[in-house]
């Protein structure tokens, strides 16, 4: 479109949006509107045709009827702390930020629930159910940041997950309205609500399919006491096997985090949290319950983390030294960020036993790349965050970063796990969807799609790839002599 | 039997236009709408097709014996965390999932699609996908698995199915209390507020049953906590699960009500039976959508001996258009369990 004609249509959005929103909902002057160019995907970069700053449903459900009538693309944005480009704004559409939607509309503390907007963030909604001995369980790194309607959209989990679930395991019902307008209620403050899980299909979808504009979450209640066992291994196998006999225990820890020691020095310059800087890795283990049950199960964890070769332990004394010894973990990104100009954060989920194999694999692309790469890893659930260092000034350092990046997605699909865990698809692993899926299944995901957005409106371009990006995408990308996907016509 | 036949016969029927009733054992034959159509037997495409338990994941085959496949897991003290009722000895884990029951460990555990990890799905045009996988934490593409369990075979045969599993508790016992219904809701929402390791509540008749289920000193302790009688239960767990219980016997319809759990006494003749905590309530009347209505939540008429029709409760019209709309994305020749949750999908 030429820039006299894109103007023309900015002009004519943002006057039928003001129609029914006042001045300071609607942002179309690029200072203004500067703010929303990027999520915390900050390689990506788009600047928005207008920006939408809804208080009430009713003002959502018009902006969704306007630019469904003007065929005007929608993107939903929380806080912008998503790293996978799921709020990247389109440059001929309207960024529809919720941070307006930002009350706890209430607090039941017999249902043990909590009606929110999408706006809150997720530590304010266990801040608002503390007085009553409750908490909202899922806890992300950016939990402080983050807002639960964010959470929905990318279906966030945090490090507690592997005992108490993601975003779709606490999440009861969502309230919103479909591209076009129309109003829908997923799931129900009733359990198993009837028909298909709609609630299930909709957390996660990355505001492709419906915007929200208020959640109900499950509270649960806050366990008595916490100890974090802190130990350390003097080989990275070693820990991951570690991780293996815990769970061969029939223990399911409330936390289970590892990093290496290229990811503990970053984080020890940091902030001191205490770690063991001579060890090739640590994990952390959270036990929680009551006093009786946390002291039994530390003494387990204890015994199978010395039958497995731990070098040395140590067990939190009391909340201030469990909470230090999770700051390192919590603040790997921010850490990193503080030794390299820039980072990129993979997302990758594997079969835990495959660990070993893929940290071998990362190493070596290190080398091939000649990039650093520290790691963090949700141990429990299989979920590695392998970070590259690199200086995005440097157009090359970044070009080796992505396909240092792809090489290592592609690992975690060739051994059975996914490309991204927590993270999303966005903008940013959209290529790699390519690999992971194969076109049958690509094709059922845009059919989803247009089940709930027909004309295609909402958040475009994300999560899904067409099949005609994967064969353009594919003839970059000859692997062992073979073209992925040798069914697809070529352009 | 091979995957291959299982697609020959939905493509096959597809192209006829011939609905097919997709079944495992039949043990769920009474439960949704009547079922209709040519039958399609999975059990013949059965097997566990690996399980690891320190990666706390399953994948079986649909014709799996759901019983086989727990024993498999108890002999390496796992389980499947939401004790799925079986509803007879010949039900496999293809029926289990796409009914999406399940049992009284759900208000503490989660539900059947909180442990669904992955599935391999035959859509409507016999075409073979797969979606989610074996690991905890997936989010590449639409959460199609979770969509698939609970659809009752109307988007899709579920051909394998990955399900994460967890340890079997270390100790459990059970007690029991006198108590009116109003009582025992009051305690049940208490005690769930509470950090005590519940898994399971029935109450029936004045007789409020609990199971503490988790580490040795944890249930020591909340069983003093709630006092009450300790009781041998396995039994009676069993039959609330598997409506061997009296109050499920008799020829009078049972309704299926899923209700919030702080939903106070519902007031219905013929007796009620409570699970969950208080959010789901069985009851024997003649019609209990309106009940069900009134308090929030949705009725099922579970079984009964009318005409099966409009079986679960009716969605509203935006709902039901994405339902269509998802049935003519999974199913375009609608011949997957047509009507069996809906006339309309």
């Amino acid at each position: 479109m030429g820039e006299a004609l894109s103007l023309e249509r900015q002009a004519q959005v943002a006057h039928a949006l003001r129609a029914f929103l006042p001045a300071r909902a609607v942002l179309w002057e690029e200072e203004d509107t500067r703010p929303y160019e990027c999520d915390g995907l900050t390689a990506y970069r788009q600047l928005p045709m207008v920006v939408a700053l809804p208080e009430t449903d009713e003002q959502v459900r018009r902006i969704l009827e306007t630019c469904s009538a003007m065929q005007v693309p929608v993107v939903p944005r929380g806080a912008g702390t998503g790293l996978s480009g799921g709020a990247l704004p389109p440059g001929d559409g309207v960024l529809l930020s919720m941070a307006k939607f930002m009350r706890v509309l209430r607090v039941d503390a017999r249902a043990r629930t909590a009606v929110v907007q999408p706006g809150v963030r997720n530590a304010a909604i266990s801040e608002a159910a503390a007085p009553f001995g409750l908490y909202y369980a899922p806890d992300p790194s950016s939990q402080i940041a983050c807002t639960i309607g964010g959470n929905v959209a990318e279906n966030s989990g945090g490090v507690h997950c592997l005992k108490y679930g993601l975003t779709v395991h606490n999440v009861l019902r969502l309230r919103g309205f479909t591209a076009a307008g129309e109003p829908v209620e997923l799931g129900s403050h009733a359990p198993d609500a009837p028909g298909y899980d709609l609630l299930a299909l909709a957390i996660g979808s990355e505001g492709m399919l419906v915007v929200v504009t208020e959640v109900t979450v499950k509270l649960l209640p806050k366990p008595q006491c916490a100890k974090v066992v802190m130990a350390s291994f003097d080989d990275v196998e070693k820990a991951g096997q570690a991780v293996a006999d815990v769970i061969a225990a029939g223990i399911i820890p409330a936390g289970l985090e590892m990093m290496d020691r290229p990811a503990t020095h970053a984080v020890e310059q940091f902030v001191g949290a205490g770690y063991d800087l001579d060890a090739a890795a640590i994990l952390l283990c959270e036990s929680d319950g009551t006093p009786e049950e946390v002291e039994h199960e530390i003494a387990r964890v204890r015994e199978v983390l010395a039958r497995a070769g731990a070098t040395r332990m140590s067990v939190s004394r009391d909340e201030a030294e469990r909470l230090r010894f999770w700051s390192g973990r919590k603040s790997a990104f921010p850490a990193v960020g503080r030794i390299s100009p820039d980072y990129y954060c993979m997302d990758g989920t594997i079969p835990r036993k495959r660990l070993g194999e893929v940290l071998r694999f990362i190493g070596a692309m290190e080398k091939k790349y000649g990039l650093r790469c520290p790691n963090v890893f949700h141990a429990g659930d299989g979920n590695l965050h392998p970070l590259i260092l690199f200086d995005a000034n440097d157009a090359e350092e970044l070009h080796r970063t992505e396909l240092f990046a792809g090489e290592v997605l592609e690992k975690c699909v060739e051994v059975g796990g996914t490309i991204t865990g927590e993270h999303g698809v966005g903008v940013e692993k959209i290529n790699q969807m390519c690999v992971q899926f194969r076109p049958d299944e690509l094709e059922l995901f845009l059919a989803v799609k247009r089940a709930f957005d027909p004309a295609m409106l909402l958040n475009p371009g994300k999560a899904v790839p067409t099949l005609a990006r994967c064969a353009e995408f594919g003839r970059m990308h000859v692997r062992g002599g073979r073209l992925p996907h040798p069914e697809l016509p070529r352009f | 039997m091979s995957l291959a036949e299982l697609q020959d016969r939905i493509r096959d029927a597809a192209a006829r236009g011939a609905p097919l009733r997709l079944r495992g054992g039949g043990s769920k034959d009474f439960y949704g709408n009547e079922p209709r159509g040519e039958l399609l037997d999975t059990r013949g495409y059965a097997g566990i097709v690996s399980y690891e338990p320190t990666e706390l994941v399953v994948t079986a085959r649909c014709g799996t014996s759901l019983t086989q496949l727990e024993n498999v897991l108890r002999e390496n003290g796992q389980c499947l965390p939401f004790e799925p009722p079986h509803f007879g000895p010949e039900a496999t884990l293809g029926g289990c999932v796409a009914a999406g029951l399940s049992g009284p460990r759900r208000a503490s555990a989660g539900a059947l699609r909180d442990f669904v990890l992955g599935v391999k799905l035959v859509d409507g045009q016999g075409r073979a996908m797969a979606f989610g996988g074996q690991v905890m934490k997936n989010v590449a593409g639409y959460d199609v698995s979770r969509l698939a369990a609970g659809s009752l075979g109307t988007l899709g045969l579920i051909a394998e199915a990955s399900l994460k599993v967890l340890p079997l508790a270390a100790c459990e016992l059970s007690l029991e209390l006198e108590c009116s219904e109003a009582e025992a809701l009051e305690s049940m929402n208490a005690w769930a507020g509470q950090p005590l390791p519940i898994s399971g509540t029935a109450w029936h008749a004045g007789r409020l049953c609990v199971r503490l289920s988790g580490a040795e000193p944890a249930v020591r302790a909340a069983a003093e906590k709630i006092g009450g009688t300790r009781i041998q239960a396995q039994q009676l767990w069993h039959d609330v699960r598997e409506h061997r219980h009296a109050f499920f016997g008799g020829s009078a319809p049972l309704w299926r009500l899923a209700v919030p759990s702080v939903c106070p006494p519902l007031g219905a003749p013929g007796g009620t039976l409570i699970e969950w905590s208080g959010a789901l309530r069985w009851l024997r009347v003649q019609d209990a959508r309106e009940i069900a209505a009134q308090a929030g939540g949705h009725a099922t008429r579970f079984r009964s001996h009318e005409k099966r029709e409009d079986v679960f409760t009716a969605l509203d019209p935006v709902a039901m258009a994405l339902h269509r709309r998802l049935k003519a994305a999974f199913d375009p020749a609608g011949i997957l369990n047509p009507g069996r949750m809906y006339a309309e999908v």
